[in-house]
């Protein structure tokens, strides 16, 4: 019997599988592909405290392996996310984690505290809440907040403490790469009281078209994704997982049962997939089961066996 | 997985892919096709042409990598087909009109099959292409090479436009749709747009277009929208 479960803050994941915000919706899509609830968990889109129109001009361009996009948190805002997507991701059976971003520490705190009303309120009348609070503090593509927070460790901490202070529940921060020192940053986030860290975002880059003599994107960078992104996360998640004690969430670039092995060999508890949903609309079912022959084949009995193996 | 039956080039740059597997969709709905492994990394969504029970057919245009690899495609090579996705056009009744520039003329092939009687406007700037195979499905045909394939319709004239084409095309007929005419007369424009996509279901909000009511998704709300109903920017 192959063991792929994982623990997070009391949170159960039943697959270290986990699906990435932003490239995942809130599953619905998804869900007419496949059954969404044979996933470890999903990460919403991520979400403002209000509804956010995202980036105008060019919002995707592929790379060698990789991808840059500029969306700019295009969401409904948390309230809507409450009242129109949360009633879906209660008949589902997977970890359910909120995205959460903002433009101000006021609006990071006011949605943790939505959030938190929200999963009073359903846990009281017993119904499935929100299970977690992944932070954004390390969006690239949007001009206030988000990458603000995220690349100066002091910023980064007055947002995670008044956010820690705003829910109980579950909280995991999700790091930029872009991060003047990630380690460092996670560390911080422990000492915070986070319950685990999410890595990496995605790494800020530029694609610029040539004959117009200009960047593709209005906003000049955007954020790159995708496999040619992998060898720097797995550093980074091995990095982090050595200087912190709560768990990690890893991701960049996994499109194989071979790459999730290979976070959780540098230390991921769970990972997360992301880019590898759009080049494979069935990501998550594939690899669930990929996953389960990959073990069997090399004879993990349990994802406890190789954590942080290497 | 499916498997290429036939992949006709037409004109220059210009394909015809037929494809064994997903024998359905409505009028301006769309497939996501890959016949690659990592990279491209992203599938490439192409409009329905035609539906039939061997499977379905594309009318392509090569503008990059992924559709590059498309035309090297040769019967019986296999490929990834997920779909039909997307809101098409709907199934009206009355007069009805075609308009398509270009390689737009891809998905209004289907629709002129679904709606026999109506008239058929296809413009190229260039070689035109397909244009025999429309001409039995047209109560009338009228096909422009060079000009301005908009100035033959006389909107007033029809209950429904179906336009695809280029982005000034679209801006164009939505303008001359919503322009006042003196018989009272108001056809529903329907434009099918085109936009980068990642994911082709309505996930990844990368192919968001700007509407009255907000933010939507051309691959999921559209790729067909009420003319009177988007905002163009540019």
């Amino acid at each position: 019997m192959i063991n792929t479960t994982a623990t997070i803050a009391g949170v159960s994941f039943k697959n270290p599988i986990v699906m990435a915000s932003g490239t995942f919706g809130f599953g619905r899509e998804y869900g007419r592909l496949y059954d969404v609830s044979l996933l470890g968990g999903i990460s919403g889109k991520g979400l403002t405290l209000h509804a956010k129109a995202g980036n105008p001009g060019i919002r995707v361009y592929e790379t060698p392996s990789g991808m840059l996009n500029s969306v700019g948190l295009e969401n409904p805002g948390v309230e809507a996310f409450l009242a129109k997507e949360l009633p879906y991701w209660e008949t589902l059976d997977t970890a359910r984690i909120v995205n959460l971003g903002g433009n101000t520490l006021a609006d990071y705190v006011l949605g943790a505290e939505l959030i938190q009303r929200d999963a009073d309120a359903r846990l009281l009348a017993g119904k499935p809440a929100v299970d977690m609070i992944e932070l954004n503090i390390s969006c690239p593509n949007v001009k206030e907040g988000g990458i603000a927070f995220g690349v100066k460790t002091p910023a980064a901490q007055e947002v995670v403490r008044a956010v820690r202070a705003a829910t109980s529940l579950p909280l995991a921060v999700k790091l930029s790469p872009n991060a003047e020192d990630i380690a460092e940053m996670a560390v911080m986030c422990e000492a915070e009281g986070a319950d685990a860290v999410s890595l990496i975002n995605t790494i800020s880059g530029m694609k610029i078209d040539v004959r117009r003599r200009r960047s593709v994107f209005n906003n000049l960078y955007a954020g790159l994704s995708g496999p040619a992104v992998k060898p720097v996360a797995l550093r980074m998640v091995h990095q982090v997982s050595r200087r912190v004690t709560i768990p990690v969430i890893g991701m960049g670039g996994i499109t194989s049962a071979a790459d999730i092995i290979e976070f959780i060999m540098a230390g991921a508890t769970v990972i997360q997939v992301g880019t590898y949903n759009f080049m494979n609309l069935r990501a998550g079912s594939t690899l669930v089961e990929e996953l389960q022959q990959f073990m069997k084949e090399e004879n993990i009995s349990s994802l406890d066996e190789i954590r942080g193996i290497v | 997985m499916a498997t290429v039956i036939s992949n006709e080039r037409l004109a220059e740059g210009v394909y015809h892919l037929a494809v064994e597997g997903g024998n359905s969709g409505e009028m301006g709905q769309f497939y996501m096709l890959r016949a690659w492994g990592a990279y491209p990394l992203l599938s490439r969504p192409l409009s329905i042409h035609q539906v039939n029970d061997n499977g379905v057919e594309f009318l392509y245009h090569v503008v990059g990598e992924g559709t590059e690899i498309l035309a090297g495609l040769n019967p019986g090579d296999p490929l990834e087909l997920e779909g039909p996705f997307g809101t098409g056009f709907p199934q009206v009744e009355g007069k009805v009109a075609l308009v398509g520039g270009g390689i737009g003329i891809a998905p209004l092939y289907y629709c002129a099959q679904k709606l026999p009687g109506s008239d058929i406007y296809l413009g190229f700037s260039r070689e035109p292409f397909r244009t025999e195979a429309f001409r039995p499905l047209a109560a009338e045909l009228t096909v422009d090479v060079g000009g301005l394939i908009l100035d033959s319709v006389d909107f007033s004239a029809y209950d429904h436009i179906f336009v695809c084409g280029p982005h000034p095309m679209l801006k164009a007929a939505q303008l001359k749709g919503s322009a006042p005419d003196p018989a009272g007369k108001h056809p529903d424009v329907y434009l099918s747009l085109e936009n980068r996509m990642a994911c082709g279901i309505g996930a990844c909000l990368v192919c968001s277009v700007s509407c009255k009511d907000g933010q939507r998704k051309a691959c999921a709300d559209g790729p067909v929208f009420l003319a009177e109903e988007v905002l163009f920017h540019d």
